[in-house]
């Protein structure tokens, strides 16, 4: 990494200071950063309002060339959609595709071989590469993460900002390392160590911190259970989450088709070895989890940090800190709840595998290795939807599709869909829901739909047990 | 461009939770075009009953708190999504002033960009100002001044609060955002050349094939 001038580190930097460093273009009179934004990708719920408001100023967009857009939140997921089959996202859908023609920017749009969540498509396609910043006018932009990018949810008038500009002003950030160790038991997966962390620290743990994912729990993980791990990082308030890149990074990067080629490559690979906190580097603040004993978790009440084991019960609210106890007392109302009552048993209306956070191929085929051979319980609706069309297009090149199919599944077009019921795809009320996904609140996957967050093996042994269930006896029942 | 903020003189309602996030105070709905109703979407849950009725125990429902312009509330106010329409419900209600006892990062940013003053009080303060809010119940106003960083109305004195001196400046000013980081564009050009010599591979971002 090139030093400058005003980076004479008299501490040693972490990895979060490497990145933050190299991408300060400047400081503002009123004391925040400007951060170099190396790629910057919207989705169709803002780039109409940001467009617009660059027109009316006659600002043009800076790097049209940096910035990519995708038709994720509103699509709909039945086989041969269109932009009306979902007719209220037909006017996010039309209004995208018109303003980022207009600009210059490639759309990944409907009917794109190549259409998918944003924090799906720009890390396999090889937008997003380690060391570089990316920003997302959403709160989990940082997924990407996952191959050591430092990536910024940011609001509607942030991303305005950035295609205008290029940079984003920001506050820098602490620094939080989050040690994972241990080695993970069998079915248990970086959903249920990020749960369980989100259980520990609290939905505001992280609050102002970036947060660096370490450990050998991280190191053997592979790439999209990193991203997994990182795309849950707001739902503890962090502002960025990443794990360093190392050799499994860059073998999964190698060859992907926006990652640099050739004598580019060698010389961003020699850059991206670089990218480790130094030995002695200083953070603001550590956290440790031991993940060996870890079983699956799933979520009980109506925020992520309300979880507990799957052999766990409902918890009493004298275990609950005080600060807590109104909240666990509306999330027994909502969920239909009491206090002691085991989550495995609970029966279930609903299944749903998809999401930024598990609807990569990898998921898919843990959800399928439940799945095969078996039948969804009749009581359950079950959907997949990938998170991608490639994701798609190489699950069924896997035959994927047809075991869910065969077991029961709706096998959807890539989208959001039920993460937060963007494109019609929503539950009924008072249905209770085994979701991947990564928000629980009330109303989100419709209204008074009951979610459960979990991975998806337990996702998938819920559908076939029709109720809450432990992935591990479902499989050992059967053999 | 955004409003700038002096002062604001409104009544106070006290929303006491913690955690408040964006899906409550912005939920998406149903029926959605380009051209939203940001007034009508502020809480628009917790404002109705399962039947669609008004909910008369929400906060913002109580006839003394309809027009409330100031919020009150608990811990990691704004929580969630990143969507900014959070914000401009609150400014589409006249909301233009929210205390919490903290905010999530993403939402104090929105705010901050829209010209809504988001305060956090001392936990002691917080106490008592919400339970001042609590006692007032609409009856009278409280104003928030950002020039002398006070919060003053019925039920006590003056209540002090901190915002970074940044933070204060753009609301004060409803600076243009885009047009301050602009002023750096020749920093912004000489950045990129030197990351096209030293990491070319953030320049570009081609498709390979
Ligand atoms: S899948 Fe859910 S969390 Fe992810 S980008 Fe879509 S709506 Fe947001």
């Amino acid at each position: 990494m090139p030093k400058r001038a005003t980076e004479s580190h008299a501490v040693p930097p972490t990895l979060f200071d490497k990145i933050w460093d190299f991408h300060v273009v400047g400081r503002r009179a009123d004391g925040r950063e400007l951060i170099y934004i190396d790629r910057h990708v919207l989705h169709e719920l803002h780039a109409h309002h940001g467009f617009t408001h660059l027109e009316k100023q006659r600002r043009a967009v800076r790097r049209p060339d940096l910035t990519f857009a995708v038709q994720d939140h509103t699509v709909a997921t039945k086989p041969g959609r269109n932009d009306d089959t979902n007719p209220s996202g037909a006017a996010f859908l039309k209004a995208t595709r018109e303003c980022t023609r207009r600009n210059g920017i490639r759309l990944f749009d409907l009917g794109d071989p190549e259409q998918g969540i944003s924090h799906v498509v720009a890390p396999e396609l090889g937008i997003v590469l380690p060391g570089a910043t990316h920003a997302v006018p959403d709160s989990h932009a940082s997924t990407v993460g996952g191959l050591g990018a430092l990536a910024f949810g940011c609001g509607t008038t942030e991303m305005t900002h950035i295609l205008a500009t290029q940079v984003m002003a920001l506050k820098r950030p602490k620094r939080l390392r989050a040690r994972l160790d241990g080695r993970l038991g069998a079915h248990v997966s970086a959903k249920d160590v990020a749960l369980r962390l989100i259980a520990e620290l609290g939905v505001a743990g992280a609050r102002g911190y970036a947060v660096e994912y370490a450990g050998s729990a991280i190191a053997a993980m592979p790439i999209e259970q990193r991203m997994t791990l990182c795309n849950l990082n707001i739902e503890m308030g962090g502002r960025s989450g990443f794990v360093a890149p190392d050799d499994t990074t860059f073998a999964w990067l190698a060859g992907r088709p926006y990652a640099p080629k050739g004598a580019m490559w060698d010389q961003a690979l020699a850059s991206w070895r670089t990218l480790v906190s130094d030995d002695d580097a200083k953070f603001d603040r550590e956290v440790t989890l031991d993940c060996s004993a870890l079983e699956p978790q799933i979520t009980w009440g109506t925020d992520p940090s309300q979880v507990v084991g799957i052999s766990g019960r409902v918890p009493d609210p004298a275990v609950i800190d005080s600060s807590r106890r109104a909240a666990a007392e509306s999330a027994y109302a909502y969920m239909g709840l009491t206090p002691g009552t085991p989550l495995a048993g609970l029966p279930i209306d609903r299944v749903f595998i998809g999401s930024c956070t598990n609807s990569r191929l990898p998921d898919l085929e843990v959800a399928a290795a439940v799945v095969r051979g078996r039948r969804a319980a009749p009581n359950v609706i079950a959907m997949v939807v990938p998170g991608s069309s490639t994701v798609k297009r190489e699950a069924e090149a896997a035959g994927l599709d047809r075991v869910f199919r065969d077991a029961g599944f709706f096998w959807g077009e890539s989208g959001c869909s039920m993460c937060a019921g963007g494109n019609g795809d929503r539950g009924a009320p008072g249905e209770r829901c085994v979701s991947t996904t990564n928000r629980n609140f009330e109303n989100r996957q419709g209204p008074k739909v009951r979610t459960h967050l979990a991975s998806p093996a337990t996702a998938a042994a819920c559908a076939i047990a029709g109720r809450i269930a432990d992935v591990r006896q479902v499989l050992a029942a059967a053999s | 461009m955004m409003q700038p903020f002096t002062r604001h003189t409104a009544i106070a309602a006290p929303l006491v939770q913690d955690d408040v996030n964006t899906d409550q105070i912005a939920p998406i709905l149903h029926s959605r075009g380009l051209k939203e109703d940001y007034r009508a979407m502020l809480f628009y849950r917790a404002r109705r009953r399962d039947d669609g009725s008004d909910n008369p125990d929400f906060v913002l429902n109580k006839p003394q708190f309809r027009n409330a312009g100031i919020l009150v509330t608990g811990q990691n106010f704004g929580a969630g999504s990143s969507r900014e329409s959070a914000v401009w419900c609150m400014l589409a209600n006249d909301i233009r002033v929210i205390v919490a006892r903290s905010f999530a990062d993403i939402f104090r940013e929105n705010c901050l960009q829209n010209g809504l003053l988001p305060i956090v009080l001392a936990p002691a303060d917080a106490d008592a100002f919400t339970a001042r809010v609590i006692a007032a119940d609409g009856a009278a106003p409280f104003t928030a001044d950002l020039v002398s960083q006070r919060i003053s109305g019925p039920g006590g004195g003056d209540v002090a609060f901190d915002i970074a001196a940044a933070d204060r400046m753009r609301l004060l000013e409803g600076l243009d955002d885009i047009g301050l980081t602009l002023k750096h564009i020749d920093e912004i050009v000489t950045w990129e050349r030197r990351a096209a010599a030293v990491q070319p591979w953030l320049q570009t971002a081609r498709d390979g094939r």
